[in-house]
């Protein structure tokens, strides 16, 4: 198996080589055993939109039942041209720190990992035919999929000024 | 004037001693431990960061047996160019530039031209009356047939099993035999080299071979459709028009415009463009190679490890601890064109019953169990690591290196493969992500090589 690698990884890349380590908290190969396969609403905290230490954004919609998933601009830049995104598919089930994609750049293939457990319900299927638009609107239109909420989020979920707080200290 | 300026700049420097922080114990220690080769290339190329440990004050050093990370002469000029660092072969080396993304930067190197600092792999002279037995018995090339100022890619073979230690290139200069070899395999090939030479002296005590190395010395390999017309400006006027009449695989010593900095140019490369590779003394390689980037702003840039591996890929070469290692031979490499017409008659090198039997028809016993073959991949780029699948999901080869071809926009890969499956335009499956996507088998260079070659010869 070719060895996979976190955002986080591609991310480091772009850094200087003086820049201080952080290690990504996300585990991708948690076991999905505790997975709880009842319906939450996402806490109050992920109403507005989050980052994570791997370079993913989410997002709840308006009834909470649900949450868009993308990658950050930041790693988006650092990935740099993308020529393909790995999508999952509809109705794969997740759980929190698991990889639901990848996406593929010259320089590297990332893993996309989720920071929280649940059902995929909507992929964005113009990245299939359009990798490239990832690079132009990673936190908009090039969104990469929704997921119904079964879990409460793990790891660290930052706020926008955190995350840039996070990156520029990276 | 630049070539006035170049001669302000590079005189002193030629002139000023600079402190080497480190005496090299190179030649001497045959028993210096062999590190997990392909481990550690494997590992550099990930591109993991930089330990900030690393922190040397002399202008250029080669790497520590302690596994401290060694510095080109051209650090300095990297890091004033944005350069993003990654160990590589034991040394920090720029990955990839602030000036321009991984794939900006190999499709300039394909449009106009790219100064990469190779200065990092090791420049070797073998003189003396034993010195091309002595490399004949090392690799299987045809020195004999190898004329003056003419090189040629060639192997180290392990004894007996014929399999490659390094690839290598070799030149005939007037005097000695130049040799380079990868960064990422100075212990191993310097431990061996030892070795070999040492059985040798025991037993041609009259056929001497002198081996020295060209400390710190300083490589750049200029590279790209623009090479020849850049290199000429910082030229003197007598070797800027020699190199007119220096094809693909021949190499010249040429002086520096304004200067009396000899350098070794070598026309060839690492990218499939026309090209060269340029030896320059350790106290003038800073200079020289900021009096090409002055004498050309708008065409030469500085490109990466990331830029070098793409182009390198496209061009079907072999990066050795990938698509090459010690349990590899030339003939399983695709690599028997390297091997010289008297080679096969007469043998003579190591491992030749192993490779003189895998050259014969498959009638006769021959032939190899895998062979090194192009691949192009549907849907996502295949890795190294990534396996080849038959229909029904047996494996039948390896990924060894891949990437999305920014020329060619499509997934190319290099990988071994079933003896047989080798075909071109064979189709066969390659597991990414846990999924089979389709492949097919493809001939290399992945795209069409532009070598500035010799006029064939007037048909009869």
């Amino acid at each position: 198996m070719a060895a996979r690698f976190s955002l986080a990884r591609a991310a480091r890349q772009l850094t200087s080589s003086a820049a201080r380590s952080h290690a990504p908290l996300a585990c991708q190969w948690q076991s999905t055993s505790a997975l709880q396969h009842r319906l939450f609403t996402v806490s109050a905290q992920l109403k507005e939109k989050k980052y994570t230490e791997d370079h993913e954004w989410v997002e709840a919609s308006a009834d909470g039942k649900t949450f868009t998933l993308g990658i950050s601009e930041y790693a988006a830049k650092a990935l740099g041209d993308v020529v393909y995104v790995e999508l999952p598919e509809v109705d794969l089930q997740v759980s929190s720190g698991e990889a639901i994609g990848a996406v593929e750049s010259v320089k590297s293939a990332s893993d996309i990992l989720s920071p929280i457990g649940g059902t995929v319900t909507e992929v964005n299927d113009a990245l299939q035919e359009k990798p490239g638009n990832l690079n132009k609107d990673p936190e908009g239109d090039s969104w990469i999929a929704k997921i119904a909420v079964s879990g409460e989020p793990e790891g660290k979920l930052m706020t926008k000024e955190e995350y840039t707080a996070f990156t520029e200290d990276a | 004037m630049a070539s006035k300026r170049a001669a302000q700049i590079l005189r002193p420097a030629v002139n000023a001693f600079r402190p080497s922080s480190v005496t090299l114990q190179h030649v001497a220690n045959p028993h210096i431990a062999i590190r997990n080769l392909s481990l550690r290339a494997g590992r550099a190329r990930k591109l993991t960061r930089v330990s900030t440990t690393a922190v040397r004050f002399a202008s250029s050093a080669t790497p520590t047996a302690d596994g401290q990370l060694g510095r080109t002469g051209l650090y300095e000029l990297h890091a004033k160019h944005g350069a993003k660092f990654v160990p590589f072969g034991g040394y920090e080396m720029p990955v990839q530039y602030t000036d321009l993304s991984i794939v900006d930067s190999h499709n300039w190197t394909r449009q106009k031209a790219s100064l990469f600092d190779v200065g990092h792999m090791v420049q070797h002279d073998f003189s003396g009356p034993g010195a091309q037995a002595f490399l004949e018995r090392l690799t299987p090339s045809s020195l004999s047939s190898l004329s003056e100022n003419h090189s040629t890619l060639s192997t180290l073979l392990h004894p007996e099993t014929g399999g490659i230690v390094d690839d290598t290139v070799i030149a005939r200069l007037p005097d000695s035999f130049y040799v380079v070899t990868n960064a990422g395999c100075r212990e191993k090939d310097l431990a061996y080299l030892s070795e070999q030479l040492e059985t040798w002296r025991k037993e041609n005590p009259d056929k001497t071979v002198e081996w020295k190395l060209r400390d710190n010395q300083g490589l750049v390999a200029l590279q790209g459709p623009l090479a020849a017309t850049i290199l000429e400006r910082v030229l003197s006027e007598q070797s800027a028009s020699a190199l007119k009449s220096l094809y693909f695989g021949q190499c010249l010593p040429g002086t520096i415009k304004g200067t009396d900095v000899e350098v070794l140019i070598s026309r060839g490369g690492y990218t499939g463009e026309d090209g060269f590779e340029i030896s320059i003394p350790p106290s003038a390689t800073e200079a020289v190679t900021q009096f090409m980037l002055d004498s050309a702003k708008d065409e030469l840039r500085l490109a990466g490890l990331g830029a070098r591996d793409t182009l390198r890929l496209e061009a079907g070469m072999c990066l050795y601890g990938h698509d090459l290692d010690d349990t590899t031979t030339p003939v399983e490499a695709g690599l028997s064109w390297i091997i010289g017409k008297d080679r096969r008659a007469n043998g003579g090198f190591h491992g030749d019953s192993v490779i003189l039997q895998q050259l014969k028809k498959k009638s006769e016993g021959g032939g190899v169990t895998r062979r090194r073959v192009g691949l192009i991949i549907e849907g996502s780029p295949a890795r190294e690591g990534a396996e080849i699948v038959d229909e029904a999901g047996e494996k039948i080869g390896n990924i060894t290196s891949g990437c999305p071809s920014p020329t060619a926009k499509k997934n190319i890969s290099m990988g071994y493969i079933k003896d047989g499956l080798h075909k071109s335009g064979t189709e066969v499956q390659v597991i990414v992500r846990g999924k089979k996507r389709k492949a097919t088998v493809t001939k290399m260079p992945f795209i069409g090589s532009k070598y500035y070659k010799a006029p064939a010869p007037e048909p009869k």
